[in-house]
């Protein structure tokens, strides 16, 4: 037989991962608490979604093409994954024109800058959202309040707009209203679970979110390890001081359920760029936010502190990823 | 709660083809060719001429210093030369070419299919018989039997640990051997573990072979001291330090041996070459051999002398397929691709397994996305992307102290790698490189 065959070191075969498969994996893991916050803000939270996506993936395709002239990658899904995520972090009635800029800076300096995928140092979705929550602080702190499917995308009207519930009770504790009277203004348990609260379009729906959990982990995107220790690190440390002093601090399950949390925890900081490599460093990552993210919400000027605490962690992944080693085989020598 | 390891592993699809195939001899071919460097360690001196005659069995090499094997002729016939050949390595080396007449076998070998339960011999006489024999581990290391037998002053085997975990997807030749020889088998587990005075034996096997299990449970019930467990599916766990680690909870140290956690383990198709070796005198010169292959027509388990070339167990197995776009001398994650398939099987040689072209194909690769599932899925608990980028970058010493030489070479980072990424190419890389330093250090 006259026939050229491989010869290749082993192994030989391949899982069929791919870094495709991931990308879809975590828009379809999205869809949920897209689906809710078209149920609640109408139009809008459609608008944004495709507006984010469309000028993250043409910035994307633009700057490989003409600047870098490098191969055009989009096809990866990855500027996919962070248009969606820009779109998740901003509230359903921002106008156009600031969400392009918001994708602008995403793609630009976020991410094309370092060298494109594999190698930005902090989280691009979030680079352009603190970049325009910096820039547009009007614009992109007034929510539209959850009106259901025929909410209008152009809403800051009067009577469109309101706070958030962390706003709420960040100005209430200014005033030196107790929690527990702010409390009655604000939505219940089951809407903050739902998505009935005024917010950024993605971080409303608890139970969509914890639905887009469930499947990451089922189709074994992401690991149990960065959601979890946020999760429980923000719950631990909220609950000691709304037990040290229940007039001044909220309790835990209310700020799990706002701001931001369970976005943060499970889509935003589970990005694999700017996470550790290994599982006591993500536990270690993963703290860090949940700790900073109260220390900013309890003690800071912003209501929130999520996207920073993020941002700051991110710059410590370098740090974790050279410290921080996986338990080695061998290391632990048990002789029984 | 099944047994097994606890850092990292993968579950590669099993593709068990032929793990109901009936043992089949294959006939003794025309010629063969016995290459002199089988095993691990320093190659054989043929002790045979051009013209020769000799028997089935016969020594045609000894083994040159301790750490190296004796060489048996698996045919009868007439040495035509001793010359260079290609072997499975792609590379050529010594090897005895012979031409077969007849199937005369040694006078001394006992080819009766009687059981033989007795052994009477000491320790010693036992170790000296594995050594005239030639038998080498036969999971695939080739390290010769024997050197693992003797243990270093001061140093003792608590637990004998057999190897019937065939983790490989695609391989079956342990299979069938636990099915079909599992009254020699246990025979050759029991010697062992009296040449190791060894207080426990324990045979791991996976779980997706639940008919081998049932059988040598039945068998080890009239045995003391040998137990049967089943284990999780998951690769690598035919790996050394995995399955100690699954079986008995300890962890080979980094650099260290099994003995150091006070085990030895050998291979089911190594037991088995023992039995024959020690209870009916019979040298290793043929083992069973799994050619299989989606696109093959025939997938077998074949009993092949050593020395046959590889094109004729194929031919066996219904021909090469039309789209063979790769020939593997072992299993899909450790074994090496063929450039020929004319060389010979030898003694470590377990299967021929033929991927088509699309499976041969490796995919583009693309930039580290750093999803961290190479460092999840590493048995040894390291990190491959790591070691790749410093290998890379020829930065040696922290390769060295991110401990590039523990690695097993098991495949499982390029496996996982959804960007495609050649990790375990890159880490061989800088493993050669650091071994070379360490080498130069020591002397």
């Amino acid at each position: 037989m006259n026939k050229f065959i491989t010869v290749a070191p082993s192994p030989h075969i391949h899982s069929g991962k791919s870094v495709e498969r991931l990308m879809y994996g975590v828009i379809l893991a999205l869809i949920p608490a897209l689906v809710v916050s078209v149920f609640f803000y109408g139009i809008g939270a459609i608008a944004v979604t495709f507006i984010s996506i469309v000028s993250c993936v043409l910035f994307e395709l633009l700057i490989q093409k003409f600047i870098l002239k490098t191969q055009v990658r989009i096809s990866d899904g990855s500027a996919l994954v962070t248009g969606m995520l820009l779109a998740f972090n901003l509230p359903s009635n921002l106008p156009w024109w600031i969400i392009i800029i918001g994708a602008l800076v995403s793609i630009g300096i976020g991410k094309m800058t370092f060298g494109g995928l594999g190698n930005n140092p902090f989280n691009p979705a979030l680079v352009g959202r603190v970049f325009l929550l910096l820039s547009f602080p009007v614009q992109m702190t007034s929510y539209p309040v959850p009106k259901g499917l025929s909410t209008p995308y152009i809403s800051n009207i009067e009577g469109f707009t309101g706070p958030t519930p962390l706003g709420i009770l960040k100005e209430g504790i200014k005033q030196g209203t107790p929690v527990s009277d702010l409390m009655k203004e604000l939505p219940s348990y089951l809407d903050l679970f739902l998505g009935k609260l005024g917010g950024s379009m993605g971080e409303i729906a608890g139970a969509a979110l914890i639905l887009g959990l469930i499947f990451l982990l089922i189709r074994k995107i992401i690991t149990w390890h960065i959601p979890v220790s946020i999760i429980l690190s923000v719950y631990v440390f909220t609950g000691i001081l709304h037990l040290t002093d229940p007039s001044q601090y909220a309790d835990p399950l209310f700020h799990i359920l706002t701001g931001g949390i369970l976005l943060g925890a499970i889509f935003m900081a589970t990005d694999y760029v700017t996470s550790p490599m290994t599982s006591p460093g993500m536990l270690v990552y993963g703290i860090g936010i949940g700790v900073i993210t109260v220390l900013i919400r309890v003690f800071g000027a912003y209501p929130e502190g999520v996207s920073f605490a993020i941002l700051i962690m991110n710059g410590f992944v370098p740090l974790i990823n050279r410290y921080i080693k996986p338990r080695r085989f061998g290391e632990e020598v048990k002789n029984g | 709660m099944l047994k097994t390891f606890t850092i990292g592993g993968i579950h590669p699809s099993e593709n068990k083809l032929t793990g109901h195939e009936h043992i089949v001899n294959l006939p003794v071919p025309d010629a063969v060719t016995i290459p002199l460097s089988m095993h691990l360690g320093v190659p054989a001196k043929a002790v045979v001429e051009k013209g020769e005659t000799i028997r089935t069995g016969q020594l045609i090499a000894k083994g040159n210093g301790f750490v190296s094997s004796h060489i048996h002729s698996s045919v009868s016939g007439k040495v035509l030369k001793i010359d260079k050949a290609i072997d499975a390595s792609g590379y050529k080396h010594d090897s005895i070419f012979i031409q077969v007449e007849g199937d005369e076998w040694d006078e001394t070998i006992d080819r009766s299919d009687e059981l033989n339960h007795r052994c009477s011999l000491s320790q010693k006489d036992i170790i000296q018989k594995i050594n005239a024999a030639g038998i080498v581990g036969m999971g695939g290391a080739t390290f010769p039997s024997h050197v693992k037998l003797s243990l270093p002053r001061g140093k003792k085997a608590r637990f004998l640990i057999i190897n019937g975990v065939e983790c490989e997807p695609f391989l079956t030749s342990d299979h069938a051997l636990m099915l079909e020889k599992g009254e020699e088998l246990m025979v050759g587990i029991s010697i062992l573990g009296k040449a190791l005075n060894a207080e426990k034996t324990l045979v791991g096997i996976e779980n997706n072979k639940p008919d081998a299990i049932e059988n040598l449970k039945k068998i080890a019930g009239k045995y003391k001291n040998i137990s049967i467990h089943a284990l999780k599916v998951k690769y690598p766990q035919g790996g050394e330090k995995q399955l100690i680690q699954a079986l008995i909870h300890r962890e080979v140290p980094s650099g260290g041996l099994p003995v150091d956690v006070g085990t030895v383990v050998f291979n089911v198709g190594t037991a088995y070459a023992v039995y024959e070796a020690v209870q009916k005198n019979k040298p290793l010169f043929e083992r069973i051999v799994t050619v299989t292959g989606k696109s093959l027509k025939k997938p077998s388990n074949f009993r092949v002398r050593i020395g046959t070339a590889v094109n004729e167990l194929i031919e066996a197995a219904g021909g090469m397929p039309q789209d063979t776009g790769k020939i593997i001398n072992g299993g899909p994650m450790m074994g090496k691709a063929l450039s020929s398939t004319f060389v010979p099987v030898t003694k470590g040689t377990s299967g021929i397994l033929i991927l088509n072209d699309r499976e041969a194909r490796r995919k583009a690769v693309e930039p580290c996305i750093r999803c961290a599932k190479c460092v999840s899925v590493c048995p040894m608990g390291m990190e491959p992307y790591l070691l790749m980028a410093l290998s890379e970058k020829q930065m040696f010493e922290r390769l060295e102290s991110d401990r590039v030489m523990d690695c097993i070479e098991c495949g499982s980072c390029s496996y996982i790698c959804p960007a495609n990424r050649p990790l375990l190419d890159y880490i061989r890389l800088g493993k050669s490189s650091v071994g070379k330093i360490i080498r130069t250090r020591k002397k």
